[in-house]
């Protein structure tokens, strides 16, 4: 089993000087998001994360989950996580106070989601579900369905799901068949859910399950798809809790990984429910929910890639093995230099994958509180074009990060016992969920670069190549730095402008390059967020302010990035280019 | 009992790896992480859960340092403390003389309890809270591991070298926390927002008219020196050797 200490100063770097926190604070609404405060709130919760829930991580894998008596049980040791987490007042963080959250920036939220993710990510899935599904609620539901249930779920005493998957409908949700019929106030849903994470279990009183249903009339495909709030308990008018609602689990999933969290099938036969939104507008809805997750899924990239990387560390310091070149016998393995690679790797890329996410987190921010309308949209399109970058790119690399950290450990990272297998196991599902990579890249190269001809995208590679041109040419510790970020936007504006000429050249071009554009923004991203990491830090070592090991660190550390990352971005860039090509040549009897 | 003071120092958190300053003047505290010194944190638990039992009304948290303590004064109000104070000084105060502070404040306060940390894991003095006890000339539990409200004393079980000793107090008193006191409570959020709006009083240290110049001067800070590589030794008449030429006498 490892420890986790949940990197803080890391955190409140990339909320300070990447993500910008002075600025929010200033926004409407979020007065009371002072750095101070963010920074005692980040403490408090470290002590939560570090010490309450990192240790049931491996009795949630070990344990994992099972139905009896038509109840989902889950380790003992989640429940009681979930008591302390609840009472600490932790569910609603990011949440309007209007309706009993604490109102604090959803990037301060999202720095103490990545502690409930990196101490245990199977448990953390129950929390931001269920607060995913009450800001779908809180911004489609009407007043009455509000006051029903959005108290009970910011404090996390009632659990959210999110229900679209059908055994024939995953990526695509035109084939939802779940159906709904009015009846009086409400409706009655019938059909059948697969893979609903935290579907059922006895944490709590009630679960509110957001359903993606047909109404009986709608039109076919997404268009005729409605959204529905199914509490698995009835709720009176008054909000006392009635009889069980007939949605059951039937079953839970044996699985790679996460195996705390119960993947259920979930059966509706004729279960009541309330309409969200319009009718025939549930996957707009829903979206809120999904946007949302899918930040939160690109962070659990982040979250599981520190966690190994932490294992890995500590393993590299105690391993006594080999000797270095000129004699120095029983060595620490973290003294050879193929070791370092390892752990500079992950370093630097978790670094730079935490630097876009929590950048992405304030955009959205901005989007929700910036006063005038004009930067509201500008901010709502750079989050709108980051988020399947953060959620494909960060869990992408998490796989290898998780797999580097396991090699770290030579022959005891693939024995269970030792705790480096279930990061990797864990983080597998990071790339599937919530949109796999390919229906992460589809969004980004269709939805947010074509739709607009680019323009997203172009105020993006502006915003780069202004990075570049601020990096003080003067300054030796930052030259390498600019040199690779000036070449790895040049890449990007070579694809993007590769793409904006040929993706008519045949139906499947975009598709085809999709994935490789997914990650070459994702690395020239990176690579921006740690070249402006880099610079802070030399300042701050010249003002004498901040940690100066720290910032020394930094520097390094995005300069690994610059020279041994960003250099990918010319090889995706070369693979673009060649667009539909051999991808498509073969006929499906030549595989 | 009417009021608690638990006095609070700030420190480098426990989990810091110590860097020595490269001019050996003292260690390293820029952008390193500060808390509330780990004993005085259990003292306040102690204070807090005998308010909780209706045994005390009021917790007050007392601190001697820098403006920067006022974070781990608003801690210190998130956990739940009433009220905080900072006895602001631009230098370190030695033990002594945070004695002769703290008794001002005493003075001032007249808590029925004053509650400290055994030590400080910063300069691991041990030695405030007796000192403290001496100069108010009240009764004394240091190291305490268990402790109950009785009419008008205290009851401490105090953790000794021979093991356990179980002493009566008469209030008001001076008791030094021990490690198994209790386990501080993890604090809430919505108490970090609630301790951001509470005030913090501040005093300046020289009003209280105590001289509280350091009385000795620190010539050096070094970092441990490095472990040196082990040797093997081929019986007992080798090992008797070895550690002779290192010097050590049987
Ligand atoms: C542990 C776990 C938890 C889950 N939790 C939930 C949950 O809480 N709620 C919920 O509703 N669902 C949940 N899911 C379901 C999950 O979101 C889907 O599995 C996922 O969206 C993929 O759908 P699918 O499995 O049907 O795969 P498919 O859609 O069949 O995809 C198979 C492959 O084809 C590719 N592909 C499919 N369509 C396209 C396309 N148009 N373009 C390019 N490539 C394509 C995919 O990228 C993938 O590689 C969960 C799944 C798992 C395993």
């Amino acid at each position: 089993m490892s420890d986790y200490r949940a990197p803080v100063s890391d955190m409140l770097f990339a909320i300070t000087h990447l993500a910008g926190l002075e600025r929010i604070n200033r926004l409407p609404g979020f007065e009371e998001a002072t750095p101070d405060l963010v920074e005692a709130v980040l403490d408090e919760a470290a002590q939560l994360a570090n010490e309450v829930v990192a240790p049931v991580n491996e009795i949630g894998d070990r344990e994992g989950t099972r139905v009896e008596d038509g109840k989902v049980v889950v380790p003992d040791e989640f429940k009681t996580v979930y008591r302390q987490f609840t009472a600490g007042g932790w569910a609603g963080i990011s949440q309007s106070s209007d309706i009993g959250g604490m109102g604090l920036p959803y990037l301060v939220g999202l720095a103490v989601e990545e502690m409930w993710q990196s101490a245990s990510l199977a448990w953390s899935l129950c929390p931001l579900l269920t607060q995913g599904a009450a800001r779908a609620i809180e911004e489609h539901g009407s007043d009455a369905l509000k006051a029903l249930m959005l108290n009970k779920m910011i404090a996390g005493e009632w659990t959210g799901t999110m229900n679209l998957t059908e055994p024939q409908a995953g990526s695509d949700l035109a084939a939802i068949r779940s159906t709904a019929v009015a009846d009086g106030d409400g409706y009655r849903i019938t059909g059948q859910k697969i893979f609903i994470t935290w579907g059922d279990h006895e944490m709590t009183d009630n679960i509110i399950h957001l359903v993606l249903a047909r109404l009986v009339d709608a039109p076919p495909g997404v268009r005729g798809l409605s959204l529905f709030a199914v509490p698995k308990r009835l709720i009176g008018t008054d909000g006392a809790l009635g009889e069980r609602n007939e949605v059951w689990p039937v079953s839970v999933e044996h699985k790679l990984g996460i195996h705390g969290s119960p993947t259920c099938v979930l059966s509706f036969d004729n279960a009541f429910g309330y309409l969200v939104g319009e009718p025939n507008s549930g996957l707009a809805c829903m979206f809120t929910m999904m946007n949302h997750a899918r930040l939160g899924v690109g962070l659990e990239g982040v979250a599981i890639a520190e966690r190994a990387y932490q294992q890995a560390l500590g393993y590299a310091r105690d391993r006594v093995q080999g000797q270095k070149p000129g004699g120095k016998s029983g060595v620490a393995i973290i003294e050879h230099p193929d070791v370092r690679r390892m752990l500079m790797h992950m370093k630097a890329h978790i670094e730079a994958m935490r630097g876009l996410a929590y950048t992405a987190g304030a955009h959205l921010d901005y989007a929700h509180h910036s006063p005038d309308a004009a930067s509201r949209d500008r901010e709502r399109a750079r989050l709108e074009l980051l988020t399947p970058v953060v959620k494909g790119w960060c869990t992408e690399t998490a796989q290898s990060l998780a797999s580097i950290g396991l090699q770290v450990h030579g022959g005891m990272g693939y024995v269970e016992e030792t705790g480096a297998a279930q990061h990797l196991r864990d983080a597998r599902i990071t790339t599937i969920y919530e949109g796999t990579t390919g229906i992460q890249a589809n969004d980004l190269i269709g939805r947010k670069i074509l739709r607009d001809g680019g323009q997203a995208l172009r105020d993006l590679i502006g915003d780069i190549q202004a990075t570049v041109d601020g990096l003080d040419a003067a300054d030796e510790r930052l030259t390498a730095i600019r040199d690779a970020l000036q070449t790895g936007v040049g890449e990007l504006t070579a694809a993007a402008q590769w793409l904006a000429e040929h993706f008519a050249d045949d139906a499947d071009t975009p598709g085809a390059v999709a994935f490789n554009f997914l990650m070459l923004m994702g690395t020239v991203c990176g690579g921006w967020q740690m070249a402006r990491a880099a610079a802070v830090a030399a300042g701050q070592i010249d003002a004498g302010a901040g940690d100066r090991s720290f910032c020394a660190a930094k520097i390094v550390t995005a300069r690994f990035f610059a020279e041994q990352v960003l250099p990918l971005a010319g090889a995706y860039r070369a693979a673009i280019v060649t667009g539909a090509g051999t991808t498509m040549a073969l006929d499906d009897e030549q595989f | 009992m009417e009021k608690i003071m638990v006095c609070l120092k700030r420190v480098v958190d426990y989990n810091v790896r110590i860097r020595v300053k490269p001019d050996q003047s003292g260690v390293v505290t820029e952008g390193v992480k500060m808390s509330i010194n780990p004993f005085d944190e259990i003292a306040l638990e102690e204070a807090l859960r005998l308010r909780e039992q209706g045994k005390a009304t009021e917790v007050l948290v007392v601190t001697i340092g820098s403006a920067d303590c006022q974070q781990q004064l608003r801690t210190g109000l998130a956990m739940g403390a009433d009220r905080a104070v900072l006895i602001e000084s631009d230098h370190d105060v030695e033990p002594l003389a945070a004695a002769r502070i703290l008794l001002k404040m005493i003075e001032k306060e007249n808590p029925d309890l004053a509650l400290l940390g055994k030590q400080a894991i910063d300069d691991d003095c041990n030695q405030t809270a007796q000192m403290l006890a001496a100069l108010w000339d009240r009764p004394q539990a240091t190291f305490a591991s268990k402790l109950e409200v009785n009419d008008g004393s205290l009851r401490v079980t105090r953790e000794v070298d021979a093991g356990l000793e179980v002493i009566d107090v008469d209030l008001p008193a001076v008791v030094s926390s021990d490690l198994r006191l209790n386990e501080p409570r993890y604090v809430k959020l919505p108490d970090i927002m609630k301790a951001k709006k509470k005030s913090i009083e501040t005093i300046a240290i020289d009003s209280f008219g105590v001289d509280t110049t350091p009385a000795f001067a620190v010539t050096e800070y070094a970092a441990p020196p490095v472990r040196g590589k082990g040797i093997m030794v081929d019986d007992v008449a080798g090992l008797v050797d070895a550690l002779k030429e290192k010097g050590f006498s049987l």
